[in-house]
């Protein structure tokens, strides 16, 4: 085993520099064969990050000629992956060169996995794009690409590999980068956030151009991907941006200290300077900036801090700290670009959870302007958006929230949808526009504005049972203020008439919930929401009751569940 | 450093001002901070799980810095085997009373009670008592909905994939090929009864950046980590700490050797380097010069290929 090196080497001055490195992220996306892995798992052996006990574990494996080490099965974590040679989700890989440490979110490049391809965008600063030199601009490539500009990551490099097979022609170098910087125009005006860029020939399995400059391509007078890796600006644009600060907690150890600590999403925040807590609006000055290593007179994005105000206002989780003079929108309803991530289908008028910051709120999208063929950049128009899919949405939230634009912010410009029943996360979004038709004091009465007030929207709630449970049942809604209208219907006639129909769509389109009441002696209820019928046992009535709210809360009539585990 | 120090830490350097540009450090502890925060107000019961090596003492001051004036808010616990190191053990204890943070204890006794150990067991089933089993039984008992643990995504393979909210079934499982997506610093909270969520905050930390920080921020470490002369067992390139007597070979004979651990587990598998690393610089610059991964010295990563991923999908951290 090693003993400490020979050679001349202060850690003093090792340790000094290392305090002086910044971090850059960035992703990769890349299909079986486009030498994604190869290329990456030169960039960890070539910059000396990866163990020998790593190499050792691989060596002799893999699809590369006899003596050759398989560069891919470093990075192919997973047993499914090892077994069938593909990446199947992202991976986070760390490498560290004398000038910066980089992390990098490696996602596969194949259509079914547009939404792990997001996800590793989400925090990059820059996109390693491939090309495969042999093959010319292929869909994958463009994917990568459009996630890359629509998730704003400012700095793409496109490396054309495999230029060894290609005999490191120079001509098809420059037709591939005059190709790809047409699409880049065209994704960038669908996207409206143009991207830098720069191409680089390259050959990941041979080493040229990666971390060195490679000789086999005179006529290429650029940086390798490294030294362009290195010289990149990290995402601190956030810097010189407006405040922004969400709540994440509130902190009160005692009653002499009352201190909200969050992040700090963007801007600079000093003691003294005006702010204005959103949505509330009420205005105070920054007292002090805390932290456990002593108060700072100045604190910037992504700093964690804790602030104290100079007044007593009411601040809770949720809430959203901003520079008075730079406030941000206040709005119900919004436009966003979605990347569905769900093998179940975008639902209209299912209830999510919009994820923001640090609240979440109940949410429903209410229609789709369209959906983005990302081959062809078409807009096509779509009632649903399947896994992998991409479009734009209007979204309409249950409480109003303080945000910016994803186009000015990406911090208080993002969410995520939280399906309310399954609890996955179904969607990704970044907010395009914003409006507060909730402050409207005119014009017809909206379904949102009397789901916001009542809690619930129109739905039908068949019951049939004994009437002293459905009297309970009712009266469990009543409770937590649902508009209810009972109609009682005999078992053996059913609703024949097509007046009562009618009057029942006009009951719930008036936002209420229809209790259709079937009156039947006996041990049983049968409940139906939204096409989903239970049956219960009226003999345990309040487990009955309590199940029949769930049921509402499922079928998206209920806002909230019986066990309120968020606030209206 | 010495039990008694870490009653008394040495005052941090204030820093007064944010730089132009935040180092990587900084960034870093950032983003646990933010972790640390969400996890706690978002969850019923959170509880860290504190290993007493050099990962958890960075998260448990992170933890200090996400929550002070106010102390942490949840409690600690240690799934102990019983092979534990016994400077482990009160360097444990005098750390949770240094931070004043509760400390929960958790031993699997029927099968310490039983003599489970790796040498009458293989490695494997050794683990999967004293350690998932234990785990599992201790979230269930005090009914924990998310628990933070230290791993980070370089230490393997298979780690790299791991979200930093790690969804677990009911049963504690990891299902690698069903993760939730996570996007930006938004994280999926939502868990149903009985299952729950593990938190990895130093995910993105490298072991370089550990060290680093623990060097910064002058954090305390178990001795275990500098290079002192010990007895153990030695077999080719191999040291074996004395600290269980099992643990030796028939006529075996321990002998002093200047060694260190890299990475504390428990003692019958966790074997010692050969090192003159006396400081934390020392130690870094001994890391500069290595070619092996820091499990390398684990026994348990190697019962079998992907033994990590296995391990996990059982319940294991």
């Amino acid at each position: 085993m090693a003993t400490i090196a020979a050679q001349p080497f202060s850690v003093g001055e090792f340790l000094a520099d290392e305090r002086e490195k910044d971090l850059l992220r960035f992703s990769t996306a890349g299909s079986v064969d486009d030498g994604k892995s190869t290329l990456i798992g030169r960039l960890l052996y070539d910059t000396q990050s990866v163990y020998e006990d790593q190499v050792r574990s691989i060596e002799g494996k893999g699809t590369t000629a006899p003596g050759q080490i398989d560069f891919a099965l470093l990075t192919d974590g997973l047993r499914a992956e090892r077994e069938q040679g593909i990446t199947i989700d992202v991976a986070y890989r760390y490498f560290s060169t004398p000038r910066r440490k980089f992390i990098i979110a490696d996602t596969p490049g194949h259509e079914q996995y547009t939404r792990n391809m997001a996800t590793g965008a989400s925090t990059a600063d820059a996109a390693v794009v491939l090309i495969d030199a042999s093959k010319g601009v292929l869909i994958q490539s463009r994917r990568h690409a459009y996630i890359a500009s629509l998730l704003r990551v400012r700095h793409v490099l496109v490396a054309v590999n495999k230029m060894d097979l290609i005999g490191y022609d120079e001509a098809a170098f420059r037709a591939i980068e005059l190709d790809f910087t047409s699409v880049l125009n065209q994704i960038a005006a669908d996207t409206g956030s143009p991207v830098e860029v720069r191409f680089v020939p390259v050959s990941a399995l041979a080493g040229d151009n990666i971390v060195h400059r490679s000789d086999a391509m005179p006529w290429y007078m650029g940086s390798s991907l490294l030294e362009l890796l290195e010289s990149l600006p990290s995402a601190l644009e956030t810097r010189s941006a407006p405040f922004r600060f969400p709540v994440q907690r509130v902190l009160r150890p005692d009653h002499t200290f009352r201190g909200f600590a969050g992040q700090v999403a963007s801007g600079t925040v000093r003691p003294g300077d005006k702010i204005t807590v959103l949505p509330s609006g009420r205005s105070a000055q920054i007292a002090r900036i805390v932290t456990f290593d002593g108060d700072l007179n100045e604190a910037i994005a992504p700093q964690s801090v804790t602030l104290v105000l100079d007044r007593e206002l009411d601040i809770s989780r949720g809430d959203l700290i901003v520079s008075t003079q730079a406030q941000a929108t206040v709005a119900r309803r919004i436009q966003a670009a979605l990347v569905w991530m769900d093998a179940r289908p975008l639902a209209r008028n299912r209830r999510y959870l919009f994820k923001h910051t640090s609240q979440t709120v109940p949410a429903f999208v209410s229609s789709l302007e369209h959906r983005t063929n990302i081959g062809t950049l078409a807009h096509e128009a779509a009632e649903t958006l399947e896994m992998n899919g991409i479009g734009v949405v209007n979204i309409d939230l249950l409480r109003p929230i303080a945000l910016d634009l994803y186009g000015e912010n990406r911090s208080t410009g993002a969410f995520i949808l939280i399906d309310a029943e399954s609890n996955s996360t179904v969607a990704a979004g970044m907010i395009t526009a914003a409006s507060s038709p909730a402050a409207s004091t005119s014009g017809p009465v909206t379904a949102e504005e009397r789901a916001a007030r009542w809690g619930h929207r129109g739905g039908v709630l068949e019951l049939t049972g004994p009437v002293e449970l459905i009297d309970r049942i009712e009266r469990s809604l009543f409770v937590r203020g649902a508009i209810t209208s009972r109609i009682e219907v005999d078992a053996e006639f059913g609703i024949s008439s097509s007046t009562i129909e009618h009057l029942i769509r006009s009951k719930i389109l008036s936002g209420m919930v229809v209790l259709i009441v079937y009156l039947v002696a006996g041990e049983t209820l049968t409940a139906q929401a939204d096409g989903e019928q239970i049956t219960l046992n009226a003999s345990e009535p309040v487990a009955a009751i309590a199940a029949v709210n769930e049921l509402l809360a499922r079928s998206g009539i209920l806002l909230s569940s019986g066990n309120a585990d968020w606030e209206i | 450093m010495p039990v008694a120090e870490i009653l008394s830490p040495p005052s941090p350097p204030a820093r007064a001002s944010a730089s132009e540009r935040l180092s990587h450090l900084r960034l870093l502890e950032a983003e646990s901070i933010h972790i640390l925060r969400e996890v706690a107000s978002e969850f019923e019961r959170p509880v860290m799980l504190y290993s007493i090596g050099k990962d958890s003492s960075v998260m448990l001051r992170l933890a200090q810095k996400a929550f002070s004036p106010a102390p942490i808010p949840f409690p600690l616990l240690h799934v102990d085997t019983g092979f534990k190191f016994a400077e482990m053990i009160s360097f444990r204890d005098a750390m949770a009373r240094s931070v004043g943070a509760e400390l929960l204890v958790w031993r699997n006794e029927t099968a310490i009670a039983a003599g489970t150990n790796p040498i009458a067991l293989d490695t494997k089933r050794c683990c999967g008592l004293l350690k998932t089993q234990a785990l599992l039984d201790a979230l269930r008992h005090y009914n924990f909905d998310a628990a933070f643990g230290g791993a980070r995504r370089d230490e393997e393979k298979s780690r790299a994939k791991e979200r930093i909210y790690s969804f677990r079934d009911s049963a504690g499982q990891w299902d690698p090929k069903n993760q939730r997506p996570e996007l930006w610093n938004l994280y999926n909270a939502r868990v149903h009864p009985g299952e729950s969520i593990r938190v990895f905050p130093l995910s993105n930390w490298t072991e370089m950046d550990v060290w680093q920080y623990i060097h910064e921020e002058n954090i305390p470490v178990v001795d275990l980590y500098f290079a002192k002369e010990r007895p153990m067992y030695v077999r080719g390139d191999a040291l074996l700490p004395i600290e269980q007597a099992f643990v030796a070979r028939l006529g075996e004979q321990p002998q002093m050797v200047k060694s260190r651990l890299r990475s504390l587990g428990c003692s019958p598998c966790t074997g010692a380097i050969r090192s003159e690393a006396e400081t934390i610089p020392a130690i870094i610059a001994e890391l500069l010069s290595f070619r092996s991964s820091e499990r390398a010295n684990r026994v348990i990563d190697h019962d079998q290929e992907g033994s990590m991923e296995i391990k996990k999908r059982e319940g294991y951290f």
